[in-house]
C-alpha cells in the first residue's frame, strides 16, 4: 500500500499572517475581516478602500503582488448587498496569492481598478455583462461576452439557465431572427439532496413549523 | 479635385471567419493606411454559459465542460477544476494517479504547444510544420483515447485519481514515441528558427516588456517570453512536478519570436518530464479509497449490499462538498488556468469561475499590436495562443 501523497504546494501560512496583519494595521477602517482557509488568505474589504488597497498590495516591498490573476462576481441573493465582487492577486516575488473580497448592490458601483491594473478591463467588463455590477470610473464599460442587443445579466441565480429568447435563421425573412424560448419539455430540476442528511426540512415538515 | 486632404483612419472588420483568426474572433481595426490604430477584439461568439451550465450540475458531472473550454489543452484544465474540488473535500490521491497526471499534463502541453507553434507558422507563410505536425498531435490524441476512450474530450481525471489505470504496453508506445518526436522537434526547428521569412514575421514584432507583462496579467510563454522565469510547476509544484527534473526556458526580448522559443524548448522539457514519469511510476492504486468519492468497483457492489449504496449515492446525489472557496491554478500550455469555486455544502458547486490565460493574453492585443503593420497583427495574435472555447466559455 502506497503512502498518499500532500496534494498542494507547502504555503506559506505564517508569511499569509503576516500579511494579513499588515493590511489590517495599514487600513483599519477598510478591512472588514482576514481569513485563512484551505492555505489561501481572504481579506474582506469595504468597498471604499478598494484601491488604496490594491495600491498598497501591488507598490509595498513586502507584498508585491503585481499581478491581478482575477476579477469575478459571486451572486447571493437573498443578501442585502447580494454581489460578492472577488479578486485574486498573486505576487511573483515573494510566492504568495491573496483574494480581496467586498459586498456591493445592483446600484452602487465598485471602484474600477484599471488605472492600477490594466488587466482588470475585460475582467470588469465582463462582470458587468455577467451580474450588473456596476464600475465607476472605467474607460469602456461595455457588455463583453454576450451578444449584441442581449438583455439580462445571465450569470445572476434569478436568471434562467435556458435564458429568455432563442435565436434561428428564417429563411423567409433571409435573416436571424429571436423569439421566446419554447422548451419541448418543461425544465426540470433533480434535488438530489437527501432529506434525511439535516438540510432540508423533510417534506410536510414546514406545516409543523408554521402551526406552532 | 479636393483642395485640402483629411487624413482619417479607416475601420476594418478582421473575422469571425478568417482563418488567421484561430476560430471566431472579431477584430475592429482602426487602420492608418496598413498601419493599426486600435484592435477592438468582439469575443463571446463561442459563449456558451460554461460556468452557468456548471452551477446546475453535481460536481462530477461539470468536469466534461472542463475538455470543451481550451479544445487543445483538455487534461490541463480537468485538472485544475479537480484540485479545487480536492482542496474543499480535503481527500488524498495515490501516488500512481499523481505521475499519471503529471504524464498526462506534459502530453497535453506538448499537443497544446505543437497546434500553437505549427498554426502560427501558417500564419507567417509556412505549411509544412503544421503537415508534420499533426501528425504528432495526433499522436497524443492516440494516448488519450487509450487512457480514456475518447480522443479529445478525455474526462478522465476525477477527484481523487484517475478514472482508471494506464493500459497495457501504453508506456511503452509513449516511450517509443518520444524518440520520434524529439527527432520531429529538431526537424521543424530546421525549418523555421533559422528560416529568414518567419524571423522578419516575428522577431521584434509584439514587444512586451516584463513591467507591461505583469501589468496585463500575462502567464505561461508569454510571461516567460519577456523574462520572467516564472512557472507554476516550479513555484507552486503540484501532482508530482516536486519530484521531476526540468528546466524552465526564459525569453529575453518579448517579442513573438522569443514565445516561439519558448514552446518549442518547452516541448522538449515536456518529454523530459514525461520519461521520468515513466521511470518512476510504480504500480499501485489510481483511485482514492475513500467511498465518498469514488465509486466502488463493480465486483464489489455485486457481493456488498453497502458498496451498491455508496454507488447509487455517487451516480445520482454526487459528492457532498464543504462549503467554502478555493482557488486552484495549473500551469496550462497556455499560462496560469485556474478555477475559483464557491461551494455552499450542497452537490453542485455555488459558483465557479474559470480563468482563462487566452483571456488575458487576447485583451492585451490591442496594446501590443499598436503602430504595427495590419499582416503583423496575425503574428501576434497566432503568438498569444488564443483559443476560442476558454476565452469565451
Amino acid at each position: 500500500m502506497q503512502t498518499p501523497m500532500q496534494i498542494r504546494w507547502t504555503v506559506d501560512t505564517e508569511a499569509l499572517q503576516d500579511l494579513a496583519e499588515a493590511l489590517t494595521q495599514h487600513f483599519p477602517d477598510d478591512v472588514v475581516a482576514t481569513h485563512l482557509a484551505y492555505g489561501e488568505l481572504t481579506v474582506e474589504i469595504q468597498r471604499e478602500g478598494l484601491r488604496r488597497i490594491l495600491q498598497w498590495l501591488r507598490d509595498e516591498p513586502s507584498a508585491l503582488f503585481q499581478e491581478l490573476v482575477d476579477l469575478c462576481g459571486v451572486d447571493w441573493p437573498m443578501r442585502e448587498r447580494r454581489f460578492d465582487v472577488v479578486y485574486h492577486l498573486l505576487s511573483l516575488k515573494h510566492n504568495l496569492r491573496v483574494r480581496l473580497k467586498l459586498m456591493t448592490d445592483e446600484d452602487t458601483p465598485v471602484p474600477s481598478v484599471q488605472r492600477i491594473f490594466p488587466t482588470a478591463g475585460w475582467f470588469e467588463r465582463e462582470t458587468w455583462d455577467m451580474y450588473g455590477i456596476l464600475f465607476a470610473d472605467h474607460d469602456d464599460l461595455r457588455r463583453l461576452l454576450t451578444d449584441y442587443g442581449f438583455e439580462g445579466h445571465p450569470l445572476r441565480k434569478d436568471f434562467p439557465l435556458t435564458g429568455h429568447v432563442e435565436v434561428r435563421y428564417d429563411e423567409q425573412q433571409k435573416r436571424v431572427v429571436y423569439e421566446p424560448v419554447q422548451l419541448q419539455q418543461d425544465w426540470r430540476s433533480f434535488d438530489f439532496l437527501s432529506p434525511w442528511e439535516g438540510g432540508a426540512p423533510l417534506p410536510g415538515d414546514e406545516k409543523v413549523d408554521k402551526a406552532s | 479635385m479636393p483642395t485640402d486632404v483629411e487624413m482619417r483612419t479607416f475601420t476594418m472588420n478582421f473575422g469571425p471567419q478568417h482563418p488567421a483568426a484561430h476560430g471566431v474572433l472579431r477584430l475592429v481595426l482602426e487602420l492608418d493606411g496598413e498601419v493599426v490604430e486600435r484592435a477592438d477584439p468582439h469575443i463571446g461568439l463561442l459563449h456558451r454559459g460554461t460556468e452557468k451550465l456548471i452551477e446546475y450540475r453535481p460536481y462530477i458531472q461539470s468536469i466534461p465542460y472542463f475538455d470543451r473550454l481550451d479544445y487543445t489543452s483538455m487534461l490541463l484544465q480537468e485538472h485544475s477544476y479537480v484540485l479545487a474540488m480536492e482542496n474543499l473535500i480535503g481527500c488524498e490521491v495515490p501516488e500512481r494517479a499523481l505521475w499519471i497526471r503529471t504524464l498526462f499534463d506534459e502530453i497535453t502541453r506538448i499537443g497544446n504547444h505543437l497546434l500553437n507553434i505549427t498554426t502560427m507558422a501558417l500564419d507567417c507563410g509556412a505549411m509544412t510544420p503544421l503537415l508534420w505536425g499533426f501528425e504528432h498531435r495526433e499522436k497524443t490524441m492516440e494516448f488519450y483515447e487509450r487512457v480514456s476512450g475518447a480522443r479529445m474530450h478525455a474526462n478522465y481525471y476525477r477527484p481523487g485519481g484517475v478514472n482508471r489505470d494506464l493500459p497495457e504496453g501504453l508506456a511503452d508506445d509513449i516511450r517509443a514515441w518520444t524518440t520520434d518526436f524529439l527527432q520531429f522537434v529538431d526537424d521543424m526547428e530546421a525549418l523555421l528558427t533559422e528560416n529568414r521569412i518567419f524571423k522578419q514575421r516575428t522577431v521584434d514584432i509584439g514587444i512586451v516588456s516584463l513591467e507591461d507583462a505583469l501589468a496585463w496579467g500575462f502567464s505561461g510563454p508569454m510571461l516567460r517570453g519577456s523574462g520572467a522565469a516564472w512557472d507554476l510547476r516550479k513555484a507552486q509544484p503540484y501532482a508530482m512536478y516536486e519530484f521531476v527534473d526540468f528546466d524552465v526556458p526564459v525569453g529575453e526580448n518579448g517579442d513573438c519570436f522569443d514565445r516561439y522559443i519558448c514552446r518549442v524548448e518547452e516541448m522538449r522539457q515536456s518529454v523530459r518530464i514525461i520519461l521520468q514519469c515513466l521511470d518512476k511510476m510504480q504500480p499501485g492504486p489510481v483511485r482514492t479509497a475513500d467511498k465518498k468519492v469514488t465509486p466502488p468497483p463493480r465486483a464489489e457492489m455485486k457481493r456488498s449490499m453497502e458498496a451498491l449504496i455508496h454507488h447509487f449515492k455517487l451516480y445520482t446525489e454526487g459528492v457532498h462538498v464543504p462549503e467554502g472557496e478555493t482557488y486552484a491554478a495549473v500551469e496550462s500550455g497556455k499560462g496560469e488556468f485556474g478555477v475559483y469555486l464557491v461551494s455552499d455544502g450542497t452537490n453542485k458547486p455555488y459558483r465557479c469561475k474559470i480563468r482563462s490565460p487566452g483571456y488575458v493574453h487576447l485583451q492585451a492585443l490591442d496594446f501590443m499590436g499598436k503602430g504595427h503593420q495590419l499582416a503583423d497583427i496575425v503574428a501576434i495574435i497566432g503568438s498569444l495562443d488564443i483559443v476560442f472555447g476558454e476565452i469565451d466559455r
